[in-house]
């Protein structure tokens, strides 16, 4: 293999690996402060994609005034998300939030092929998305480098979020200790409904990148990136947001580099990614950044 | 607030959601139990992908096969009544469903379903049930083989890996190619192998074929597989699988600068891969069953007329061959002279000179078609007919 074409894969890599931290983020930021798993979150992903595939051909606005909207519309429906599905089952056991999580997750899928049918549609692609950029003999489409500077973006604002405000400081005494976090009159509903709020939009974001870089969206499209992502989150020990970082790089260089090298195992990819889960589950269970110990979900 | 009640509606009510949300996607679906009498109607099942990655396939089908039954409601006296399942791009689903159209809803013939991989998981039922069945563009030759229930009113891959063998080494000349296959589609696999078969005779060069990559189905990322075949540089790309596939394959390699021509079969023939693919696959050539522009037949006048009438566009192969499976079974059971499904099959297996929309339609002895393919190619933003090829 030449470097060149190393080069190319390691661009590759990192192009994909970057959108699956983007997604693992939120995933992990909602388990971090709640013990919730959403499974709900690759399905609003796809609702997402959805909600600026019509902005564009319902009411032709032009796109960055899409993709706001989108995020915006997005966030709306993950915070009512919480506000029935969630909220109502705070003090039951965790198996039933989670439950109820999977059930929102068919819903949102079932729901998409009645509203938006079963075809697979197009999705924008910006012209400015598209320009290739040749660095030497690599090839690199302006996307392969924007996905990962708004994952970079995204994370820094998150961190100085959680650690630099007064919101949130609610949200890491929330995910500390609920009870003893509401009787140091903290709301803990509406610090619950902000961390929704930051996952949703999350989730919103990781949709319409991944809308960019695979144009073609379909109702079931998020169960998929869903998956991976978790996995994602989970080597990267979930809870802890740079892992889920580490983790979505991990997992998308991983890939592109198992095909690349071994070609007669392309067809194992998911299960690349699922053994890769199976061996942190067994070796490190709190994930490559994780200090937390894990719990059973 | 924390009203028990409350919690227990709001539960109640999502749970409901769910479960009609669950039975809700099959809109076109005939319900069996308004229908009249039991003595005045026969029923004919239809399993097609009107979900999931072959969505548009099904559909498409769908479209011409519900056309035929409202061309042609009545056999023998009796109104024929369509029974749609969604076998969701599934090879599980299509079994069950299968199973249920036979075992739940009595019909008396099948009809379905496009994807090789989504009949041959609903072959072994219908074969134990004694239940004909009819493909309407499974192709890879596993489908019909010894299995004396399951007929097809396609071509089968072998010739279609010729013609496109054909077209890249004249047409094209091509000297080298690369193939990317689906592990889990066998129409992908098996179109390949005809293909690379076809090829290798026609260069007259074992090495002709660089390299066979794959990828499995739900895959959306091509680019290692892409960068592998640019170090190659062969003449042509030949891809046949799922159309979304192809479609956001062409487009990434396009990405990564490779220029080589790509061609694949007659998933392809589908508005998706046009709309997905955009500016990038102008150009790209594919095998397909049936185009308005070919030669028409003296049925085709009928079927071309009424689909534009109703759908208010150009037909397409899938809708065309949708139309044929449903107008062959109801030729057979007038031949048959019953609505006993082993007499249905019997008369299946003798068709022959069946004026078809797609072509004259002669059964073989393992309930094949043998037909003219022809191959069109992308050109502005449009499925354009270049020529047809008869079968050898």
């Amino acid at each position: 293999m030449t470097l060149t074409e190393f080069l190319q894969h390691l661009a590759n890599g990192i192009s994909l690996g970057s959108l699956y931290a983007l997604i693992a983020i939120g995933y992990t930021m909602v388990y971090g402060i709640i013990r919730l798993v959403n499974f709900a979150h690759g399905d609003l992903l796809m609702v997402a994609t959805y909600m600026a595939f019509y902005g564009m051909l319902l009411f032709s606005l032009p796109w960055p005034l899409v993709f706001i909207l989108a995020v915006i519309l997005t966030t709306v429906m993950g915070v009512t998300i919480e506000r029935v599905a969630y909220r109502p089952l705070r003090d039951a056991p965790r198996i039933t939030v989670l439950i109820s999580a999977i059930g929102v997750s068919f819903l949102l899928q079932n729901l998409g092929l009645v509203v938006f049918g079963g075809r697979s549609k197009a999705f924008y692609v910006p012209p400015f998305f598209a320009t290739i950029n040749h660095i030497g003999e690599t090839a690199v489409p302006n996307l392969v480098w924007f996905i990962p500077l708004v994952t970079v973006a995204l994370l820094m604002i998150l961190m100085h979020l959680l650690y630099r405000t007064r919101i949130g400081m609610a949200m890491r005494a929330v995910a500390r200790d609920l009870d003893t976090a509401r009787l140091m009159a903290i709301d803990v509903d509406q610090v619950i409904s902000f961390t929704f709020v930051v996952g949703s939009s999350l989730a919103a974001v990781g949709g319409l990148m991944w809308g960019l870089k695979f144009p073609q969206i379909n109702p079931l499209m998020g169960a998929m990136p869903g998956l991976k992502c978790f996995i994602a989150a989970v080597i990267g020990g979930i809870g802890n947001i740079s892992g889920a970082v580490a983790g979505g790089f991990v997992l998308g260089v991983g890939e592109i580099l198992l095909v690349a090298f071994f070609p007669d195992l392309a067809g194992y990819r998911d299960a690349f990614a699922f053994v890769l889960l199976i061996l942190t589950l067994l070796i490190r269970p709190t994930g490559l950044l994780g200090e937390r110990v894990a719990e059973k979900v | 607030m924390g009203n028990k009640k409350v919690r227990l509606l709001t539960l109640a009510l999502i749970g409901l959601l769910v479960l009609t949300a669950g039975c809700a996607p099959k809109p076109a679906e005939e319900g069996p139990a308004d229908s009249e009498a039991e003595g005045d109607v026969i029923r004919i099942g239809v399993f097609e992908p009107m979900t999931g990655d072959s969505a548009a396939g099904g559909q498409m089908t769908w479209e011409g096969i519900e056309l035929a039954n409202n061309l042609h409601d009545e056999v023998l006296g009796k109104k024929v009544e369509l029974v749609l399942v969604d076998n969701k791009t599934d090879k599980n689903e299509a079994a069950n469903a299968v199973i249920r159209l036979i075992e739940k809803e009595k019909v008396v013939a099948i009809i379905g379903s496009y994807g090789s991989s989504l009949s041959m998981a609903a072959g072994p039922t219908v074969m134990e049930e004694k239940i004909p069945a009819v493909g309407c563009s499974p192709t890879n030759p596993l489908v019909t083989k010894d299995n004396p229930y399951y007929f097809r009113v396609c071509f089968i891959d072998p010739f279609q890996g010729s013609v496109m063998a054909q077209y890249a080494y004249e047409d094209l000349g091509a000297k080298t190619a690369v193939i990317v296959r689906n592990v889990a589609d066998a129409y992908s696999v098996g179109l390949n192998n005809y293909f690379k078969e076809a090829f290798i005779k026609l260069t007259g060069d074992d090495e002709a074929v660089l390299a066979e990559l794959d990828y499995q189905q739900g895959d959306q990322d091509f680019t290692a597989q892409l960068t592998s075949i640019k170090k190659l540089n062969p003449d042509v790309i030949f891809a046949p699988g799922p159309y979304n596939d192809g479609a956001l394959m062409i487009k990434q390699a396009r990405g990564l600068g490779i220029d080589a021509p790509f061609m694949g079969g007659d998933t392809w023939e589908a508005p998706e891969f046009i709309n997905i693919g955009d500016k990038d696959v102008e150009g790209v050539a594919l095998s397909t069953h049936y185009s308005v522009d070919a030669a028409p037949t003296e049925a085709a006048k009928e079927f071309v007329d009424a689909y534009k009438d109703k759908y208010n566009a150009e037909p397409n192969a899938f809708a065309a061959l949708g139309y044929d499976a449903y107008m062959v079974i109801l030729d057979a059971i007038e031949r048959a002279d019953s609505y006993e499904p082993t007499a249905i099959r019997d008369a299946l297996a003798k068709t022959a000179d069946f004026k078809g929309v797609t072509g004259t339609i002669t059964l073989d002895e393992n309930g094949d078609a043998t037909k003219s393919a022809v191959i069109l190619q992308v050109q502005d933003g449009a499925f354009k007919y270049l020529t047809t090829v008869e079968p050898n």
